[in-house]
């Protein structure tokens, strides 16, 4: 045990999970995308309805969820206490200071990961917590399925407001620049690094950090222009 | 004919590590085949004959190989020319009027013991912890007794270059010393001599950079941008692998 202890208090073990973790939620991402864009089905809701009751009432799933929540505040905590630590490292500030061929993203990533998880949280209070702990939520019901929760009517509703959507497109962007960084820097710090693979990993980082917040930003700019008006 | 350039210095005077410092604004005369530290070398001597104290600043070879010069020049460790130390540094990359900012290097655990000279002494205790083969000594071996394929001896030589100047530390908005461990760990990794000792050099010497107060780092970049001797990002992906397969397949429980 004392070796684990070691390894997770030294600065590569942190780097270790934010690495990991980081990757758990850039795959938690693209299943949660592809499950939402049933939204854009025009079938009144029944294929989103059907996949929201079947996500929330299969066991595997459950399990994973409970890992995501895990993983995502670990990764938050570890993350802002890494940069704290940082910030003391750093001490005094230069008065003049020029940074060359750095990204804007990989200085700022506490400050993009705050307003993620400060999104998240918004966004699950919106519809994962009226789904799972409140009667707010009409019912419907399909052939084949007991009483549904009816989670998107309350998901249209929500996206036919402006500043519900607003907060979606910045969260979007937000996520977008944390992984315009993040992503690559996932491979380097796991030390894969090499010059057969690595530009591969960079550019499908750059599709993926432009493509997936994209994917999630189509859903409400949908709703709010050609369902809701 | 070499033109006479008309600069100001503004540099940082601190009297030493318990007192706060702040910055001074000096004029000099310099030209343009002057180093940086020719050029501040002038600037003492005007300083002298004024009985103001002189700057102090670190600097050894002139060379560019001891890595003893130092500074932060206009935001930039080692100045606005890549790929060269401060002393290697020509006043020609600076314009007749220019005002120059000089700044220490910013790390805690490089504090400033007085003006611009920093205590890099964390890069010794690092060496000292694992940056080293045992050998008997004796006889010095064959040169050619273990064959060793080009690529890899490139590596190790590229990573060799790094010569402990900490503009790496500097340059890194986290105070992160992983470039300079990692060229280090990949200079010896890469070599059979060095592989015997691989496992416990990654751990030892990871062990010291934690213990000394260097930051962790997050993948900016701004010390291969700034670096002198163009160490490469590559080190420290290689050091994460050394000490991720160090830890995971070591002895040790
Ligand atoms: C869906 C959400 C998120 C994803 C997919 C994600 C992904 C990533 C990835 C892949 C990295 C790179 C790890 C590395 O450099 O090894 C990273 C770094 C980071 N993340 Fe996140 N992240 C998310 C949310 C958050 C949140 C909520 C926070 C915290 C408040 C956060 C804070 C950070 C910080 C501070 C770093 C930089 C760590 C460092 O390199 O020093 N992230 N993230
Ligand atoms: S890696 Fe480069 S910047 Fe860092 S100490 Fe070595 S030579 Fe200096
Ligand atoms: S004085 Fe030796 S490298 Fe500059």
């Amino acid at each position: 045990m004392k070796w684990l202890i070691t390894f997770f208090s030294s600065s590569i073990g942190k780097k270790l999970l934010m690495s990991l973790t980081g990757l758990f939620l850039i795959l938690f991402l693209v299943v949660h995308l592809i499950g939402n864009l049933q939204l854009l089905k025009d079938d009144g809701g029944e294929a989103f309805n059907t996949y929201a009751y079947m996500m929330a009432h299969n066991p595997l799933i459950k399990i994973v969820a409970y890992g995501n929540y895990f993983f995502i505040i670990l990764h938050a905590f570890v993350g802002i206490s890494i940069t704290l630590y940082n910030r003391g490292a750093k001490g005094q500030k230069y008065a003049v200071s020029k940074s060359n061929k750095t990204t804007w993203a990989s200085k700022n990533m506490a400050l993009l990961g705050t307003l993620i998880l400060a999104f998240t949280f918004i966004h699950m209070g919106d519809f994962w917590f009226k789904m799972k702990f409140t009667n707010e939520l009409a019912t419907v019901s399909y052939e084949g399925f007991p009483v549904v929760k009816d989670l998107f009517t309350r998901v249209s509703t929500a996206f036919s407001q402006l500043w519900i959507v607003a907060v979606y497109l910045i969260g979007m962007l937000v996520l977008s620049f944390h992984l315009w960084h993040g992503f690559q820097s996932a491979f380097q710090t796991l030390g894969l690094s090499h010059k057969k693979y690595t530009p591969l990993i960079h550019n499908v980082g750059k599709a993926y950090a432009i493509l997936i917040p994209l994917g999630f930003a189509i859903i409400p700019i949908w709703y709010f222009f050609f369902k809701s008006m | 004919m070499s033109a006479e350039m008309n600069l100001k210095i503004k540099i940082w005077r601190q009297k030493n590590s318990k007192t706060s410092g702040s910055f001074e604004t000096y004029p000099v005369v310099a030209n343009e085949h002057m180093s940086f530290l020719e050029m501040l070398d002038v600037l003492n001597e005007d300083l002298i004959s004024q009985k103001k104290e002189p700057i102090v600043f670190e600097h050894d070879c002139r060379e560019g190989i001891c890595g003893a010069c130092s500074l932060v020049i206009n935001g930039q460790p080692h100045g606005p020319n890549s790929g060269t130390t401060t002393c290697q540094l020509h006043m020609r990359f600076f314009k007749d009027g220019d005002i120059i900012v000089v700044e220490p290097y910013r790390a805690s655990a490089f504090p400033v013991l007085k003006d611009v000279a920093v205590d890099r002494s964390a890069f010794d205790r690092i060496m000292q912890a694992g940056g080293y083969i045992s050998v008997n000594a004796g006889q010095a071996p064959d040169g050619n007794a273990i064959p060793i394929e080009k690529g890899r001896a490139g590596q190790s030589f590229e990573a060799a270059a790094c010569i402990g100047c900490g503009a790496c530390v500097a340059a890194c908005p986290n105070g992160s010393a992983m470039l300079f461990t990692s060229a280090k760990i990949a200079h010896l990794g890469h070599l059979p001599q060095g592989v015997v000792e691989a496992d416990k050099r990654a751990q030892a010497m990871v062990a010291q950079m934690d213990k000394e107060g260097f930051g962790m780092c997050s993948n900016v970049g701004a010390c291969e941008a700034e670096c002198p001797k163009e160490i490469k990002l590559e080190n420290i992906a290689f050091m994460n692998r050394s000490y991720l397969k160090a830890v995971f397949s070591g002895e040790e429980v």
